[in-house]
């Protein structure tokens, strides 16, 4: 057989991890991405990554980690690779150590760990407040090594546009498009691992980049790729207002002790820090006296969204709440949290060194994503390594990882654990493509030429079909108002009314995006070609994801309904009649409702149907509870 | 007449092409940066003349200064777009691709030879494999890991090229951001037990040498990376690598 070679989609931590581990295993691989894998979104992960050292005296351990992670998605992921990635953590940050990333340290120069939310323990390890950057540049700097032994080509500035599948329906390959000449060409592959991200632009502005549509993710689910989850997304608590991009306040701010508040006067005009204390609410530590700031996420922003829309306490009545960093010393804040603190008083205009900052809730992360298999150890309860079925989607020969993937987090992840998982699933998904390709009965050189220029044709027409239109539709209107129509019904909290509106909000704009027209006729680096698909595919996605929510009539983790709400109750805890009242009932929705929802893609819509999860590391027998 | 937000945008159709400036009128609206505003303008491409024209072409992603994509010359001075703030900024606002390195399409340039110039100084720590060795890095001060992590901040972003007057297309002069990438890795204590290889790729003809020592690359770092003090010290090193290299 001809030497094997691999595609990976994507270039952030995922991919690049995917990448090192093939590369490693002798393979060829071609790294195909928008733009240089360095400023991949990954380097917008600011707070840490979530390993068990347990060097804090807090006899922190692996268990617990399982337990917070399974917990914090709210029973909703699969448990085997959950067990897994939490066992491998702790190597994998040795490794990452070892390939130079500046950790921040403790005096005695090991690696320093800090606090984060859903769990009690610190457990985060960080490079000051950039440490996603320094993870991915690490990584990078490792592919750039094997890039100059020639085991990894790099195909930046290349937009995927769709995979070529055999008469089997196996992926062979992939067609993509040359952001600059323009030129659409369809390229071999053994396997094509997807590492390409969220989804967060379907909401118009989130804390993601731009670059992060999920259309790559779109594209292959109207090939035939299940989606799981897609009801699943998380709002950041804290994030920052603006035009373009909400951007994101870690939550290493309340890990390392930053406070929520609201003026307890509803519509104060005082500005933040001539409020007085006994004036100020304090909300999450009153109403979570346990977990106080470093709730998890969805249970942050909820109560921010009760503070603001249900209280009238938002700030100046508008709906912002104060995160306020200004009882800690000015030292400890900047060697930190200094990279994220710039970044406000550059965007803001004010010194968060001594003023309150103003956040909000905002679209952060996909928890759902393309549904990927794994092969369960029956020994260990964790998955098998290097194992073919691992992280492999519904399509053969088709592999994602990362957060395109659906895997880990269940209904909400917690905070550091996404570093932790796109950089896991990379590995694993690496590994297992690479015993993939050696059980391949036929190779990739074998199928015939035409399956792939038939593949290009047909990209090819689709773009000249766009091309050739005037006078129609504005690609960034539609993407505007499909934001507008997210972040107003699909958002923290949600109703099957508002969600019916968004449902036909979504089909109006996908009829109108039949009609898209551009402004740029060039064949040359041509942005609009790209941005016009990327908005249809967006509009299918969030059409998986609403449908999703409408029909998921339960509270999960970042799913909220408040008319489906099983309200705990007030003051009561495990051993009083009304708690274990309340659990027999949450047991019982679980019955229901404790299962991934599974999209297919049929021309009239997602078709919907619901599979069982795996927790077999540890029975929901326990609701969450965080106060 | 309503408050406006002016640009002054430099295009250039393709690499052949020659550059013409058009300018741009967009509605006022607090806290815009450049990059916020050219997602205006692609919505809304009308130039000042009234005339409905192809959007600017650009490059971003992160929308915070942290990955480096949108780096131009905004009112003459190299920085991240996204970050320079309408509010504070003299209009009209000039907006013009990076002059050191090859346009593509109007603000959007290619900044290959600065990831080519990474392969060359070996700006990685070399591994027996990513699989985990049960051992972590040698211990590292938190003295020394605040220095290496100023170093490890940089985003490839091209700023510190554009200003260094020996960086240009008739030199072989890897450029200012490579060299920060040398001192972070010969720090590294494992890292830096390949110190010679890199030592030995900033000797030749197009390495350390051919810095002017202008020091304008820390003028415009966007992430206040001690530039010329990291090549300061790699001169020295390469002297001493240089005697020590006779001695062999």
């Amino acid at each position: 057989m001809a030497k094997q070679s691999v595609i990976v989609v994507g270039g952030g931590l995922g991919g690049l991890w995917a990448a090192l581990r093939l590369a490693e295993a002798g393979v060829s691989v071609d790294l195909f991405s928008l733009f240089p894998v360095k400023r991949s979104h990954s380097c917008c992960a600011q707070g840490g990554i979530n390993a068990v050292l347990d060097i804090k005296g807090q006899h922190d351990s692996v268990e617990q980690h399982i337990t917070d992670t399974i917990k914090g998605g709210d029973y909703l992921a699969d448990q085997p690779p959950i067990k897994t990635m939490c066992e491998e953590a702790p190597g994998l940050i040795r490794t990452y150590d070892r390939m130079g990333v500046t950790f921040s340290r403790t005096p005695e120069g090991i690696m320093d760990q800090r606090l984060f939310g859903g769990v009690k323990n610190k457990r985060t390890c960080f490079a000051g407040a950039t440490t996603g950057a320094q993870l991915l540049y690490s990584i990078d700097e490792q592919i750039r090594f094997h890039e100059a032994e020639g085991r990894v080509r790099k195909f930046e500035f290349w937009e995927f546009l769709s995979l070529v599948l055999d008469e089997q329906g196996v992926c062979r390959g992939l067609v993509a498009l040359n952001l600059r000449s323009m030129k659409v060409e369809a390229f071999r592959a053994d396997a094509v691992i997807l590492a390409t991200g969220g989804a967060g632009l379907i909401w118009g502005r989130s804390t993601m980049s731009t670059n992060c549509t999920g259309a790559a993710a779109s594209r292959v689910y109207q090939q035939g790729a299940k989606f799981a989850n897609g009801e699943f997304t998380q709002f950041h608590p804290t994030a920052m207002k603006g035009h373009d991009k909400l951007r994101l306040m870690s939550e290493a701010c309340r890990g390392e002790g930053g406070r929520i508040w609201v003026p307890r006067k509803a519509g104060d005009t005082r500005a933040g820090r001539d409020i007085p204390e006994d004036e100020r609410f304090y909300f999450l530590e009153e109403w979570y006296p346990t977990y106080g700031n470093t709730v998890p996420r969805d249970v942050a922003s909820r109560a921010i969204v009760r503070a603001t829309r249900h209280m009238g306490l938002g700030v100046r009545g508008q709906e912002i709440v104060y995160l306020d960093l200004t009882h800690k010393p000015r030292e400890f804040l900047k060697n930190r949290l200094g990279g994220i603190l710039e970044m406000y008083e550059t965007f803001a205009g004010v010194d968060p060194y001594t003023n309150p900052m103003e956040v909000f809730p905002s679209m952060h992360y996909t928890m759902g994503g393309l549904w990927v298999s794994y092969e369960k150890d029956g020994h260990t309860g964790g998955m098998v390594r290097a194992h073919p079925r691992n992280h492999a989607t519904s399509i053969p020969g088709l592999y994602a990882c990362g957060e395109c993937d659906f895997g880990y987090h269940g209904a909400n992840r917690l905070g550091a654990n996404s570093l932790l998982s796109a950089s896991f699933s990379g590995r694993v998904a690496g590994d297992a493509v690479a015993a993939y390709i050696k059980s391949l009965k036929s190779a990739t050189e074998k199928t015939p030429q035409g399956v792939f220029d038939a593949e290009r044709r047909r990209q090819e027409e689709f773009n000249q079909a766009i091309l050739a239109r005037t006078g129609g539709e504005n690609a960034s209107t539609l993407h505007r108002q499909l934001g507008e129509l997210m972040s107003e019904h699909v958002f923290v909290e949600r109703d099957n009314a508002g969600l019916d509106k968004a449902l036909a909000g979504i089909a109006e704009l996908k009829e109108r995006a039949k009609n898209i027209a551009l402004d740029d006729q060039s064949g040359w680096a041509n942005q609009l070609l790209p941005w016009a698909r990327q908005v249809q595919d967006m509009l299918v996605l969030s059409e998986v994801m609403t449908k999703c929510a409408r029909l998921r009539d339960e509270c999960r983790g970042s799913h909220y309904k408040a008319e489906f709400e099983l309200k705990q109750p007030a003051g009561k805890f495990a051993g009083d009649p009304e708690y274990e009242e309340y659990t027999a009932k949450w047991k019982a929705n679980n019955e229901k409702w404790l299962k991934h929802s599974i999209a297919t893609h049929t021309p009239a819509g997602p078709q919907v149907e619901y599979w069982p999860i795996e927790a077999s590391v540890m029975a929901p027998e326990k609701p969450r509870d965080y106060r | 007449m309503d408050r406006m937000i002016h640009f002054k945008i430099k295009r250039q159709d393709g690499p052949n092409s020659p550059p013409y400036w058009e300018e741009f009128k967009m509605p006022y609206a607090p806290q815009h940066n450049c990059i916020s505003a050219l997602m205006y303008l692609r919505e809304h491409p009308v130039n000042i003349k009234g005339q409905r024209v192809a959007p600017v072409v650009w490059e971003s992603n992160c929308m915070e200064e942290v990955c480096g994509a949108c780096t131009m010359l905004v009112n003459g001075v190299p920085r991240q777009a996204c970050a320079a703030l309408v509010d504070e900024l003299e209009q009209p606002i000039r907006l013009e691709p990076l002059t050191k390195f090859p346009v593509i399409r109007d603000l959007l340039v290619d900044r290959q030879k600065m990831f080519d110039g990474l392969i060359q100084v070996k700006a990685w720590v070399p591994l027996d494999g990513s699989q985990d060795i049960h051992l972590h890095a040698p211990r590292i001060s938190p003295v020394e890991q605040s220095l290496r992590y100023i170093f490890s901040r940089c985003m490839t972003c091209g700023c510190c090229m554009e200003v260094c007057p020996q960086y240009h297309d008739g030199s072989p002069f890897v450029g200012p951001a490579p060299l920060g990438q040398v001192a972070l890795h010969n720090a590294h204590p494992t890292g830096g037990f390949f110190k010679a290889d890199r030592l030995h790729a900033i000797m030749g003809p197009g390495g350390i040498t051919d810095c002017g020592n202008a020091q304008n690359c820390v003028k415009v770092c966007p992430k206040d990376i001690p530039l010329t003090e990291a090549i300061g010290a790699l001169g020295r090193q390469t002297t001493v690598q240089w005697l020590r290299d006779l001695l062999m």
